[in-house]
């Protein structure tokens, strides 16, 4: 344990990136996630990387584009209304397919909304991160630890499938210490032959676009795109399970919601309710076949949230309303507390097991 | 003999724009300048969203298409991928550069980015079919603006070399015209300083360049270069709006 | 010890951070499972600070601690905010300089400590938050010195590796107090 530091959330992300080999990050300062700018700022000129303070979230997402277009890793972070400014460049990143990482420390909204702790981007995390048909791989940590490891794992992804990873934290995630290790293996980055690096003069042009005028020809790159999203959904998802394996009731929860169902889980589990977890890593793609085979298993789902209720809409679909699904939430940068998490597990109880 | 030929750095792709376009001129005057200087190979172009919107089939060099008004940005993140190689330059429109693009343009002139940006202002949205443009010229006649452009209602149009003169940052500021041979002589000698600037590392290199529109216009291409003289200078006049490397010689 | 929940509060600027990451990092020295958690945002400047600290020898669940089992308050609005959220048999201890009043509940065991005139007369004006850190640690019977120590190095910058010292010094005053 004594190798181990700690470290914010926010820091750890920003040292992965480091250590995954990123050196070029554009970021805007806003709460709470400014740590891992302040973070470049202060690392990236003494490992001969660039950080730049860019005159808005849209200039930001356009410089992770440019430096993506050139094969390099590159990443930007933000919290939740910045994000909605990057949504354009992220439909471009889409469209271009280029490999990006792309951080998002929710705040609680709509609008300018507040800054404490949300996961109501979720929506547009995993369904609409902008216009036209696209997705992003979306990681959710719920450690600091993971914060660091999915970071590491974003890049990889990204590159492997040439498209965005977005990690999907919360301004608690952001702002905690744990114990953290960053000793990784880091795989070597992909060779990337569509990069515009130069022709040296000794190759055809290389054109990084996402304009494509004649339809046949944009339908094609989207269904191309969409076989490539198909293998990762079959391939790359991620999640948890605690205490399912003899579970009446499952919680769906993810990032800091899930950490908090854990404390209340044990304690259900001392009144001898029969309840475990499912914590999606991945939320795109979303771990279908675990909330699938869990349906069979147990007589209900505790969707719990800090949102309106946005991942219920597919826990609803992957477990295909086999059984019902109910949501224990608060919102606009509440948290849910360990006892009302709990309360909703006893008011489940009383329907019995299955 | 060989007395006229294409230049290297155009590809052989049948260029989109209508006749009496000046695009057509400024696209080959570039690829001159990146034959001249020999820097096809390490060069990336950045084309806009607007008439010149396919460049990227133009230019034979490695090419990207950025969103509407965030080409400096993007050109921003390939030249900061590889400063020492990588030779840079963004081609943009006045709805691309001015309106939408306004914060990009303002904020890489201000740190002296080290690329070359090659503006074409010829006072209309072209690819959308006439509309208004941030440079369309007071009582100018546009789909948006049917009655003239009346500036109590919609403003001014905006000098774009005038204004970015007035920043500590920009390296060299220039607005040229391409309307008859002197004056595109002229152009092609400016944008050969804005590229030879960027080998230089002295920075962010704009070069203005009056064009005309002659089907949005509503002219022939003849009136079109005569409407540039008559209209365009006046508002714009031509010359050098900054240049800080001749500054410090004189000083 | 199976698992203990700290809340640190008081004002910004009286190292309330500070003391929460000692602590945290003394657990990590020790071999335990921690996590640390700060307020954030405006109420930072000027207004009222805290953190959660959680030491335990299983995984850290939520990081957010709503019933502390030991409270350290450095001020009058963090005692009124939470004396009533301690956990029933948990500690509270206050800076009894700055807080004139008593503890009401009857149900906790409460140290009344002078840290901020205590720090004055020790010449160490800055650091009441460590003095009330080294009780809290003598009542734990947890002041191990080879891992205040370490834990000490861990939060003060190389830059400023002097103040270590002065540090101790204060904890040793607050755990004789």
């Amino acid at each position: 344990m004594a190798d181990k530091v700690l470290m914010k959330g926010n820091e750890a992300i920003a040292e992965a990136a480091i250590v995954a080999g990123c050196r070029h990050y554009f970021g805007y300062p806003i709460t709470p996630q400014t740590e891992i700018a302040a973070y470049m700022a202060k690392r990236m000129p003494k490992i001969g990387g660039c950080f730049l303070q860019a005159e808005s979230e849209i200039a930001a997402i356009n410089m992770v584009y440019g430096v993506a277009s050139t094969g390099k890793r590159v990443m930007t972070s933000s919290s939740s209304p910045g994000i909605s400014l990057k949504g354009e460049g992220l439909s471009y990143l889409a469209g271009a397919d280029l490999p990006a990482l792309v951080v998002n420390v929710q705040r609680g909204g709509p609008g300018l909304g507040g800054i404490q702790p949300s996961q109501s981007d979720y929506f547009q995390a995993t369904k609409a991160g902008g216009h036209g048909d696209f997705r992003m791989i979306v990681l959710a940590p719920a450690s600091v630890q993971e914060m660091a490891d999915l970071t590491v794992k974003g890049f990889e992804l990204a590159d492997k499938y040439r498209m965005t990873s977005m990690i999907l934290a919360d301004g608690t995630m952001g702002q905690m210490m744990e114990p953290v290790s960053l000793d990784f293996e880091v795989a070597p980055a992909a060779e990337k032959p569509w990069a515009t690096t130069g022709t040296k003069m000794e190759r055809e042009h290389n054109i990084v676009n996402s304009l494509f005028l004649v339809p046949e020809e944009l339908e094609k790159s989207n269904f191309e795109r969409y076989e490539r999203y198909k293998y990762i959904e079959e391939n790359e998802c991620m999640w948890e399970e605690y205490l399912m394996e003899d579970a009446d009731i499952c919680i769906a929860a993810f990032g800091i919601a899930a950490r908090v169902s854990k404390n209340a889980i044990v304690e259900a589990r001392k009144q001898g309710i029969k309840v475990g977890l499912i914590r999606p890593i991945t939320l795109w793609p979303f771990p279908t076949k675990a909330f699938a085979a869990a349906a069979d298993k147990v007589s209900q789902f505790i969707s719990v949230e800090l949102s309106m209720g946005q991942m219920i809409e597919d826990v609803r679909l992957a477990s295909g309303c086999k059984v019902p699904v109910t949501l224990c939430n608060r919102a606009g940068g509440m948290i849910p507390s360990p006892e009302q998490v709990l309360d909703a597990i006893i008011e489940a109880a009383k329907g019995g097991a299955k | 003999m060989v007395v006229f030929d294409k230049p290297h750095a155009l590809t052989d792709a049948p260029m989109h724009y209508c006749p009496g376009c000046t695009h057509g001129i400024v696209h080959r005057l570039v690829a001159e300048v990146i034959d001249e200087l020999g820097i096809e190979g390490r060069t990336i172009g950045v084309a806009p969203v607007g008439c010149s919107v396919m460049a990227y089939n133009y230019f034979n060099c490695d090419m990207i298409e950025a969103a509407h008004g965030r080409a400096p940005a993007v050109a921003t993140g390939v030249k900061r991928a590889d400063p020492e190689n990588h030779v840079v330059f963004t081609y943009q429109g006045d709805g691309d550069l001015a309106s939408i693009g306004m914060a990009e343009t303002v904020h890489s002139a201000a740190r002296n980015e080290n690329i070359t940006v090659i503006f074409i202002n010829n006072a209309i949205y072209g690819m959308t079919g006439g509309q208004m443009a941030p440079t369309s010229l007071p009582g100018q006649v546009t789909q948006t603006s049917p009655y003239g452009r009346d500036v109590n209602h919609c403003g001014y149009p905006v000098k774009v070399c005038e204004m970015l003169s007035k920043l500590d940052g920009p390296e060299y500021l220039e607005r040229v015209t391409v309307n008859n041979v002197k004056n595109i002589k002229n152009a092609k000698k400016a944008i050969k300083k804005a590229f030879q600037n960027q080998l230089d590392g002295k920075g962010f290199s704009l070069v203005e360049v009056v064009s005309s529109c002659p089907t949005n216009w509503g002219m022939t291409p003849k009136q079109a270069l005569e409407w540039i003289d008559e209209k365009m200078i006046p508002y714009y006049p031509l010359g050098v709006y900054k240049d800080r490397s001749a500054e410090k010689e004189e000083a | 010890m199976a698992t203990k929940q700290f809340l640190f509060s008081g004002f910004g600027g009286q190292g309330i951070l500070f003391s929460g990451k000692f602590m945290a990092y003394k657990g990590l020295i020790d071999g335990k499972q921690v996590s640390w958690l700060p307020s954030y945002g405006p109420e930072m400047r000027g207004g009222t600070a805290s953190c959660s600290v959680i030491v335990s020898d299983e995984p850290v669940g939520s990081p957010i601690v709503s019933k502390p089992d030991v409270l350290i308050a450095m001020n009058l609005p963090s005692l009124d905010k939470y004396e009533s959220t301690v956990a029933k048999g948990g500690m509270i201890f206050l800076d009894s300089s700055l807080i004139e009043r008593k503890v009401e509940r009857d149900d906790v065991s409460v140290f009344y400590i002078p840290a901020t005139r205590l720090a004055g007369e020790n010449g160490m004006p800055t650091l009441a938050n460590m003095i009330i850190v080294g009780k809290v640690l003598k009542e734990l019977s947890d002041f191990a010195p080879e891992s205040v120590d370490a834990a000490l190095a861990k939060v003060i910058s190389a830059k400023r590796a002097d103040m270590a010292d002065i540090n101790r010094k204060a904890m040793q005053i607050g755990a004789a107090n």
